[in-house]
């Protein structure tokens, strides 16, 4: 009997618990990867995506060609000459501005026809031809947009110079709520915290069970009095702590770097944050615990966490355009809750009617993953 | 077979056994890909359907209700609510029960008919601004729609200008088109740096990797060892996911095999390179985890795959030109939609041959010199 016999059955528990975490938190010292896992990578991630990604079409080169320039045809090029959205180019004949976009050195090529001039003079209709480059159609439709929105205020301009002229039946007023100036960083880099969180968890616990199985220092741990429930806590503790500093990071970043509105509370964010971060937690224990080596482990937290979180979040795609048992999978990715509950915080505010249902599934999710991992625990090598 | 070779297929035999021996690492080689190819190819769309739309209809004529029958009469809306008072649209959006509302006024159909500009109020949930901007772009076509055949009925002056706008290479402006070849390129990249990443990293965990610098082997054939498994399983599931994308998603290929082929083995170096780079640097599996991510996840955000090239700053898009998924996604698409030949991608086949070389370099020296 040694000194510890001396102790109540719950100091002993006490003293177990703090010993595992102490273990743990010597583990991510001395590989300091998984500091860098918890800071670097939201640090690198948030830098590029805030700078780098953007679905704004901003600067597109565009081919203007007249096959009769003449003054009307300059007056409407002038339309795009005069918008942030268009680098344009006047070329000198069809075929050139065919090349350009065959060699992708232009997006898009307006084509205004022969007859362009007198027709307008005349006050006929006449039609301009527009070719897009549909490779990325997405750019394409919203480029559309664009050069129909120069050519209508072209119209409106000619209109009022001339009294009387012919106007749309119906003016559509159209007002973007929550991102007026429609800018798509607001809404990336929300959605984007809950990409890296689900990163950083998983990341963080995938390895760690995986690692004891796979060094044969399982063994040692299964030989103490150890309980499942003080593993489990011993094993996750540490890493939530990791994990929120990382997301307080992203959250400071989003807020100071990128100018982000936080329209919602500070609380709110932090409250659903920890229910996420225990579930990508959990999520990761519980494919520690099931791959038994790190390699398998390893390669299942990539393919099941970032890349469904990346494609099926919402954070990207809209859910509700996906087919509907697409639709159905997304209920299981935990980062769909998460990123409803950041896009409406930070852009809307406190909407209880979007968050109260989104953190219950959050809570949800995380009991389930834990409970599940609690069962995958090992209590014996088999 | 010389001994040379022989002892070369033996090493090869050894790593194809250690990737492929256990059951659980034979399906995630496997199966996950496969499983995301489809998940993927059907969600990551940008084109919007069934668009969740609430409609407050001020004005008692025929012309509103015309109007909406022009709304909810075509696969892009669905309307949701009918609201019936001012206060009520707020929540309607808040809520994201609606994702866009139409307001038509009270003197709607008057104004029409007395050829007066009717206005029509569309206010647009703008939490994610690109969704917002396609949404509206939909709705301001179906509004030009309307426009054109009430101009054309009531006989009322054209409009000078008509835009006929036409897409080349996807004329329907199907996003499916550029986002599932994408995926031909993303699922490779990531399924190749798994394989790689930690397969170096794994033998010095466990300690054979020293075994296996002591053997008669010269680092290059180390290397070759390595790398060949690691290409052979990214160049079957890649062939694999096209045949896919090709017959069931029905993504029209209209270029070259050879060209694409071309692309998919110089990409496969490229990225093995860069794997097994990460790996030789790495000491514990953990670290080469971690390195494969804080490649994979950088290279696909910066490769064009979702958002465009175009659209970065000038110095993130210089650090592009490291990323050797850039390249392949420009072939990739090329190939199949625009059916470029091999002359035309030549400024794409060479930065990934040189960024392979490079990588493949590096691990080999950084082989021998861990050791010590």
């Amino acid at each position: 009997m040694n000194a510890d016999s001396t102790l109540s059955s719950s100091g002993r528990r006490g003293l177990r618990l703090l010993g595992l975490m102490r273990k743990e938190f010597l583990q991510v010292r001395r590989d300091p990867s998984s500091i860098a896992i918890a800071f670097l990578l939201p640090l690198l991630l948030l830098l590029l995506f805030g700078y780098g990604v953007s679905l704004d079409a901003k600067h597109v080169r565009l081919a203007l060609v007249a096959d009769a320039p003449a003054p009307a045809t300059a007056d409407f090029f002038a339309a795009f000459q005069h918008s942030e959205y268009f680098l344009p180019g006047v070329y000198a004949d069809f075929r050139h501005a065919r090349a350009a976009l065959d060699r992708r050195e232009v997006s898009a090529i307006v084509r205004l026809p022969q007859d362009f001039a007198r027709r307008v003079e005349a006050g006929t209709g006449t039609s301009v031809q527009v070719i897009l480059d549909g490779v990325d159609a997405n750019t394409a439709r919203l480029l559309s947009g664009y050069i129909q929105g120069a050519a209508s205020s072209w119209l409106q301009r000619r209109a009022a110079a001339s009294a009387g002229a012919s106007i749309q039946p119906i003016q559509v007023q159209a007002r973007i709520w929550f991102n007026p100036a429609v800018r798509s960083r607001d809404y990336l880099v929300p959605g984007l915290i809950a990409v890296i969180t689900t990163l950083i968890g998983a990341l963080l616990t995938a390895m760690v069970v995986a690692r004891e199985w796979d060094r044969g220092t399982l063994e040692a741990i299964l030989a103490t009095p150890v309980s499942v429930a003080e593993m489990l806590i011993g094993k996750i503790a540490p890493y939530y702590l990791l994990g929120m500093g990382g997301m307080l990071l992203s959250i400071a970043m989003a807020l100071f770097l990128f100018e982000v509105p936080l329209r919602g509370s500070l609380w709110v964010l932090l409250l659903t944050g920890t229910l996420f971060l225990l579930t990508a937690l959990g999520m990761g224990l519980l494919i520690s615990t099931v791959a038994r080596n790190q390699f398998v482990a390893g390669q299942v937290a990539i393919i099941v966490t970032f890349l469904p979180a990346f494609m099926l979040s919402g954070f990207l795609f809209d859910i509700h355009s996906m087919p509907t048992a697409i639709q159905g999978i997304t209920y299981l990715v935990a980062a769909r809750y998460f990123v409803a509950i950041l896009h409406t915080v930070f852009l809307a505010g406190d909407v209880w009617d979007v968050i109260v249902p989104n953190a219950i599934a959050l809570a949800t999710m995380a009991a389930g993953f834990l409970t599940l991992a609690a069962r995958h625990m090992p209590r014996r090598l088999g | 077979m010389t001994a040379m070779e022989y002892a070369l297929f033996g090493l090869l035999k050894k790593e194809f056994l250690a990737l492929l021996k256990d059951k659980k690492s034979r399906l995630v080689l496997v199966g996950p890909p496969l499983l995301q190819l489809l998940v993927f190819g059907y969600a990551a769309s940008f084109d919007l359907n069934r668009v969740p739309v609430a409609i407050y209809n001020e004005d008692p004529g025929p012309a509103s209700r015309e109007l909406i029958a022009h709304f909810t009469g075509t696969q892009t809306f669905r309307e949701v609510e009918r609201i019936t008072h001012q206060d009520q649209i707020a929540h309607c959006i808040d809520s994201r029960k609606a994702l866009l509302v139409l307001h038509i006024g009270r003197d709607f159909s008057r104004d029409l008919a007395r050829r007066r500009p009717a206005s029509v109020q569309i206010l647009v949930d703008g939490r994610n601004s690109n969704t917002a901007s396609i949404a509206l772009n939909y709705a301001q076509s179906i509004l030009s729609d309307f426009n054109r055949e009430w101009i054309e009925r009531h006989r009322l002056p054209m409009p000078r200008v008509q835009l006929t706008v036409r897409a080349w290479f996807n004329p329907n402006l199907e996003s499916r088109w550029f986002i599932v070849p994408g995926i031909v390129g993303l699922l490779t990249l990531v399924v190749t740096m798994v394989v790689t990443a930690l397969s170096v990293a794994r033998e010095r965990e466990q300690g054979t990797f020293d075994q296996l610098l002591v053997t008669p082997y010269t680092p290059l054939q180390i290397l070759i060892g390595k790398a060949l498994p690691g290409m052979a399983i990214g160049l079957i599931e890649a062939s694999f996911i096209l045949v896919m994308a090709v017959y069931w998603f029905r993504i029209p290929f209209v270029g070259s095999i050879g060209a694409l082929y071309l692309g998919m083995v110089l990409f496969l170096m490229a990225s093995v390179g860069v794997g097994l780079m990460i790996s030789s640097f790495a000491v514990t599996q953990q670290q080469g985890l971690l390195g494969a991510f804080l490649f994979v996840v950088p290279a696909v955000l910066l490769s064009g795959y979702a958002t465009p090239i175009a659209n970065m700053p000038e110095a993130v898009q210089t650090l592009t030109l490291l990323n050797p998924l850039r390249y392949f996604l420009v072939i990739v698409r090329g190939v199949m939609l625009e059916g470029l030949p091999p002359s035309s991608l030549l400024d794409q086949y060479v930065p990934m041959a040189l960024i392979g070389l490079a990588t493949l370099a590096v691990a080999t020296w950084m082989f021998r010199r861990r050791l010590y």
